[in-house]
């Protein structure tokens, strides 16, 4: 442990100096000189050659080291530059996805769209129209009361009266499929009003062309 | 659960055997007298101890079936009683019976089962007259307990109720049924419960006449019709069309066609299309955007019975086969906005079940054609779906009665109620017609 920390400032400040050295288009050799003359008078000639290719040996490794490092934190930037900005898209991506995936709801043995449903359904145009590729499948669905038969002739009602309102403002009819999961699929299993509320519901599930959407030009 | 009723008549056995009585083999064998049958009684019926191997089981599987059947009181005896009832049995095979003391016990009727290298050899003695009424060899498969053997025995009982009360039972039957979206098919007894091959998600099962197949539906994007036979269990599947669910498949009583409906944008409506395909469907409802499901053809295949939202609400309607001249069958209280739906004609054609919320919970009703009087059947927890079995006086329906859906088997004559399947979440029963045997 106590080893590591006092190798590492040696390292650093040698891979600086190389890669100044580098830049400067100096030989690496030279650079050490001065701290190597004022280390001792009774070097033979030939400790001091051995000591100086040593020293040459361990810069050029340095500046290599240095040259790496320098080349790895400009990928490494990149990289993460380019990461935050699918990040960024990915997350606009996500937000234009859950809002054509947002669910509808409906009332009681009704098909008819509630001003909020519409409104839900406007938020979604725009961002079909912008992502051509993009098909949808909505699927109807009703809460228990009803009998289960009709709850299934019901939720395809629901699907096929959300793909109307999409398809009217533009969005092409073969691109929407309907289909109907009548009161097989509940979200909410209580038999209560909230929980019924939450079933009576049409779905909207990307089905080709949505990995990443981009934002509607407004 | 067996009483010893010998305890209790055993003094009048020493009595009656030590009176000579001229009644006692007076009929000869193979006469058909037959047994009188009251329809609002249940006369008691004695089956006799069977010697041999599966004896026991086979007593016990037919003397279930009467019970079930509503018609008829098992006398249930104990090995030993029933031993000693039955008495002696002449070399020549000629069955002694002292009949004076099953009528004691309550017997109307006798049956004695012998096995055979076939089958099984039944008599029927009938107690009032003294004699054997009936008498008749059933092949049984060989076989420990499969499918096939008790839907034999349970033949067995169907026929010895017809020869009793005139009416044959309805012991041979299935009921198919839809739990996890899997169709099943259950014995009347509650046994043999089986899943089928499915090809999908499914619903709302139905049988063909002969019953040797079984149609139903698939939901979601895949929705089709399948057509399962039971001989092979293969599956032939149509009615795939995008943006469309296929629904509530029934055979026509020919057995030649399904009608079924088809729900797209433009609403649903009922289609026929021939079992062997290759014609394009044909439209049978008109419904103009409204919701036409859950056809039930009336016996005789001329008209049709199904469920409709056109005026609002929806009611069960009764149309002719092809469609037309479609009039409302349920609206019985003006103004009354309870949906009433899931219809099913009765095996006689005189009236037709369905479900109809009362206090915002489906209960079971049936209503006579004649006078279209609505008669509610269920008050407890939710009741949906009722089927007729072919004897036309049990119905079957899910119920919530005991918090999870099950299927429960209803005696409209007398309201006895039993419970079918032992699973949770068990819907959408129909009831099979009488098995063809061999």
């Amino acid at each position: 442990m106590t080893k590591t920390t006092r190798v590492i400032p040696l390292v650093l400040a040698l891979a600086s100096m190389g890669a100044v050295g580098a830049c400067g288009g100096k030989p690496a050799a030279q650079a050490p000189a001065p701290a190597a003359a004022a280390t001792s008078v009774r070097d033979t000639a030939q400790e001091r050659r051995d000591r100086e290719a040593a020293m040459a040996r361990e810069s050029a490794a340095g500046a290599a080291t240095a040259a790496a490092a320098a080349r790895q934190r400009f990928v490494d930037d990149s990289i993460a530059d380019a990461r935050a900005a699918e990040e960024a898209m990915r997350r606009e991506s996500d937000m234009l996805r859950a809002t054509v995936a947002a669910v509808i709801g409906f009332e009681f043995n009704k098909a008819d769209l509630r001003d909020d449903a519409k409104a839900a359904l406007d938020a979604k145009i725009p961002i079909l129209l912008a992502n051509t590729s993009v098909t949808v499948r909505v699927s109807g669905h009703a809460d228990e009361r009803g009998s289960t038969e009709y709850n299934l002739a019901l939720g395809t009602e629901r699907a096929a009266i959300a793909k109307r309102y999409l398809v009217e403002r533009g969005v092409a009819a073969n691109r929407i499929e309907t289909t109907s999961f009548g009161e097989e699929r509940p979200l909410c299993t209580d038999s209560a009003d909230a929980c019924w509320a939450q079933n009576r519901r049409a779905e909207f599930e990307i089905t080709a062309g949505g990995p990443m959407l981009t934002r509607p030009r407004s | 659960m067996r009483r010893s009723l010998l305890r209790q008549v055993a003094p009048i056995v020493l009595v009656v055997g030590a009176v000579q009585l001229p009644a006692q083999d007076t009929v000869s064998r193979g006469v058909r007298i037959g047994l009188r049958y009251d329809p609002g009684s249940k006369p008691g019926v004695i089956v006799l101890p069977i010697s041999g191997g599966q004896g026991d089981s086979i007593r016990t599987i037919i003397e279930r079936d009467f019970d079930y059947s509503d018609r008829l009181t098992p006398i249930l005896l104990s090995a030993e009683d029933g031993s000693v009832l039955a008495g002696t049995t002449a070399p020549g095979g000629t069955p002694e019976l002292n009949y004076p003391v099953f009528a004691k016990v309550g017997a109307a009727g006798v049956v004695q089962i012998t096995m055979t290298t076939r089958g099984l050899h039944v008599a029927l003695h009938d107690v009032g007259q003294g004699g054997v009424a009936n008498v008749r060899e059933f092949p049984v498969p060989r076989g420990d307990y499969t499918r096939e053997w008790r839907q034999a025995l349970h033949g067995v009982s169907d026929v010895v109720q017809e020869w009793i009360t005139g009416e044959k039972g309805a012991a041979q039957t299935r009921v198919a049924y839809i739990r996890s979206n899997v169709v099943y098919v259950i014995d009347t007894d509650g046994h043999g419960d089986t899943p089928l091959p499915m090809i999908g998600p499914a619903l709302s099962p139905s049988w063909n006449p002969q019953a040797t197949m079984i149609a139903y539906n698939t939901f979601g994007p895949e929705s089709r019709i399948a057509v399962v036979d039971l001989r092979t269990n293969r599956a032939r599947e149509f009615g795939a069309q995008r943006n469309a669910s296929n629904m509530t498949p029934v055979f026509t009583p020919d057995g030649k066609s399904i009608v079924w409906a088809l729900s797209t944008e433009a609403g649903t409506d009922l289609f026929l299309s021939p079992l062997e395909g290759g014609a394009f469907p044909q439209r049978v409802t008109h419904g103009r955007g409204t919701r036409n499901l859950s056809p039930s053809f009336h016996p005789d295949g001329r008209r049709l019975a199904f469920q409709s939202d056109r005026m609002g609400t929806p009611q069960v309607y009764i149309a002719d086969a092809d469609g037309t001249n479609a009039d409302v069958f349920t609206n019985f209280d003006f103004g009354d906005q309870n949906d009433r739906a899931s219809p099913d004609w009765s095996p006689d054609g005189r009236q037709i079940a369905f479900h109809s919320r009362i206090d915002g919970r489906f209960q079971i009703f049936t209503m006579n054609l004649r006078d279209r009087q609505p008669r509610q059947l269920t008050s407890e927890g939710e009741n949906e779906d009722p089927s007729w079995a072919p004897d036309g006086r049990h119905l079957v329906f899910a119920s919530t009665r005991t918090g999870v859906k099950q299927l429960w088997v209803l005696d409209v004559e007398s309201a006895r109620l039993r419970q079918l399947t032992q699973a949770g979440g068990s819907r959408l029963p129909a009831w099979s017609p009488r098995l063809t045997t061999r």
